[in-house]
């Protein structure tokens, strides 16, 4: 700010006010598209669903559908176990993705396949190698053991572990790739004196890596947790929600609603998830403005 | 290599292959299935071999001629992905590069304010906003307008293009504004001449950033478009999910065909968008 000033108020201009006055009505003119987009897409839109979702019967009614308890256990399962299976590989396969080899340089390539691919081919490409009667999968089940495989997506459980498995699937090399740059920050000079003194693999990591990572891991893992909160693709076009609505995430239940025209319910599921998110959000929001 | 083969060096190449094995098939296979569904003709599609015992082309003639019900306006349904996404990308660009020069380099008042109401929405679940926006666009009369879809996705993609933008800015030496400022450039001038052409690293990775994330959009192109000539082609492949006996092999064919485009433009700017983006994405 103060640069801004100083040389505007100290150029020898005929009229340094209107030098000024120029800048400032720049600054605040080149703002204002953005300001449009939030204050007609984000603002209203979100004031509006707030006041959709006012009246407590809206909650009552949440709380009475069966499909929503399990659908906050399904969120919460979502969350805790894939999120962090995920980081936890992320965090192993970017050590050994960093290790100098020819053929781990071209692995590195095509581990970014499932990021740079969208979502919906290669999820609908799962889904029917998982289809019970034609899928590749149950076809080499009854090849090799002359039996009928399962019907894989009809079993909530099995349902929801593969929606996590696509979801993992799709971000791993995200939170790899990021983690492989923290990794590739950490000054080399560390682990070679570590090598020195005779640290072993797991000293080194203990004692350099993982200090030097672990607020990026923490990071990376609170985001992916936000992100995922909207993870729709993983669970919709996989199981569609189903068997019996049995597998939905606060994701598709809001927008299932919304197909019920149940915009108030919808809300409502929404709502509730905010005492859950607004932390997250708001730890993140700290940590990236600093 | 002069790499000694010791027994240690040994079982450590053996431990990386290990690894490098299941991730290689892990990230394969889905893919994997995908081709090999889209060169098989529909009785070899489900027979679980590894290669089809005669590959085809068939399908991605079925797709190019709009040869199955479900594929009736597949070339109108790719130019509205095209159309979409550039649209998307470049709209998001002038949004946000502007917003980021104001905030940055204009330092205009309230900046602060303007960044972290960006962030807040960046981190709001896209799934939630999904609500709220569809009624929002039937109030604004835009449902089933692919403007809808446009300033929707502009929405989503311009917060993380601004705080990218305004991190890259930052780093920009303060010299420059004041040596343009003394020889009485305007604000404009500035941001033409000094400012944009320096940002170009930056201005590409945002722009294929906005541009991927329209053209792969499902949830908010199937909620707000609806017409089966006004959608993109990700709803279009959603679609074949409607009955049980859909060809699958034409809609692998298709998914095929929708996926090449972003994943070409991904490795072909892979550059800028790891120095961009994975570097902005997550400050430690």
């Amino acid at each position: 700010m103060s640069a801004v000033l100083g040389t505007s108020s100290a150029a020898p201009a005929s009229a340094p006010g209107r030098a000024f006055d120029r800048w400032r009505f720049w600054g605040t003119m080149l703002v204002v598209p953005y300001l449009i987009v939030f204050l007609v897409f984000v603002l209203y839109p979100v004031g509006y669903g707030l006041w959709l979702a006012r009246h407590p019967a809206s909650y009552e009614k949440l709380f009475e559908d069966p499909i929503f308890f399990r659908t906050v256990v399904n969120t919460v399962i979502f969350i805790v176990v894939a999120i962090n299976l995920k980081m936890v590989f992320a965090l192993m396969l970017s050590g050994f993705l960093i290790q100098p080899r020819w053929w781990i340089k071209i692995l590195s390539v095509i581990f970014i396949l499932p990021w740079a691919v969208p979502s919906i081919p290669t999820i609908l490409s799962v889904r029917f190698m998982l289809n019970p009667e034609w899928g590749v999968i149950n076809t080499l089940i009854f090849q090799l053991s002359g039996r009928d495989g399962p019907n894989w997506l009809n079993d909530p459980t099995l349902a929801l572990s593969f929606s996590m498995l696509m979801h993992v699937w799709k971000s791993l090399p995200f939170w790899t790739l990021i983690l492989v740059a923290g990794r590739l920050a950490i000054p080399s000079e560390q682990y070679e004196a570590a090598s020195v003194d005779g640290a072993t693999r797991w000293q080194k990591f203990r004692f350099i890596t993982w200090p030097a990572m672990r607020t990026l891991y923490l990071t990376s893992t609170i985001l992916s947790m936000i992100w995922t909160l909207g993870d729709f693709n993983s669970v919709y076009l996989l199981t569609g929600g189903g068997p019996a609505d049995l597998t939905h995430v606060l994701a598709t239940l809001g927008i299932r609603y919304l197909r019920l025209d149940q915009v108030d319910l919808a809300m409502a599921s929404i709502v509730v998830a905010l005492p859950l998110v607004l932390p997250l959000v708001y730890f993140m929001m700290k940590r990236l403005s600093r | 290599m002069s790499r000694r083969w010791t027994r240690k060096a040994i079982v450590n190449e053996a431990t990386l292959v290990l690894i490098g094995i299941p991730v290689f098939l892990w990230t394969m296979i889905p893919v994997y299935h995908l081709f090999l569904f889209s060169i098989s003709s529909k009785d070899s599609a489900t027979s679980g071999r590894l290669w089809p015992k005669e590959p085809t082309l068939q399908n991605f003639d079925f797709v190019f001629h709009q040869k199955h019900f479900y594929l009736d306006h597949f070339w109108l349904q790719l130019w509205n992905s095209v159309l979409i996404a550039g649209a998307v990308g470049v709209i998001t660009l002038f949004v946000a590069t502007t917003a980021a020069f104001a905030i940055s380099r204009l330092k205009v008042r309230g900046g602060r304010t303007v960044m972290n109401l960006a962030l807040f929405t960046y981190f709001i679940p896209a799934a939630f906003l999904a609500v709220p926006m569809y009624k929002t666009m039937g109030l604004y009369g835009l449902l089933n307008s692919q403007w809808a879809l446009i300033l929707a996705m502009v929405t989503i993609a311009s917060p993380y293009c601004i705080w990218v933008l305004k991190q890259a800015s930052d780093k920009l030496p303060w010299e420059l504004d004041e040596a343009a400022r003394i020889d009485g450039a305007s604000p404009l001038q500035l941001f033409r001449l000094v400012y944009l052409p320096l940002m170009v690293p930056s201005l590409v990775a945002v722009g294929t950033y906005a541009l991927l994330l329209a053209w792969n959009e499902y949830l908010y192109a199937f909620l707000l478009l609806s017409n089966d000539r006004s959608v993109t082609l990700s709803v279009a492949l959603g679609n074949f999910l409607s009955a049980d006996d859909s060809p699958w092999e034409l809609l692998m064919a298709t998914g095929l065909i929708y996926a090449l485009p972003p994943a070409a433009i991904y490795y072909a700017f892979k550059r800028y968008m790891v120095g961009g983006l994975t570097a902005g994405a997550v400050k430690s």
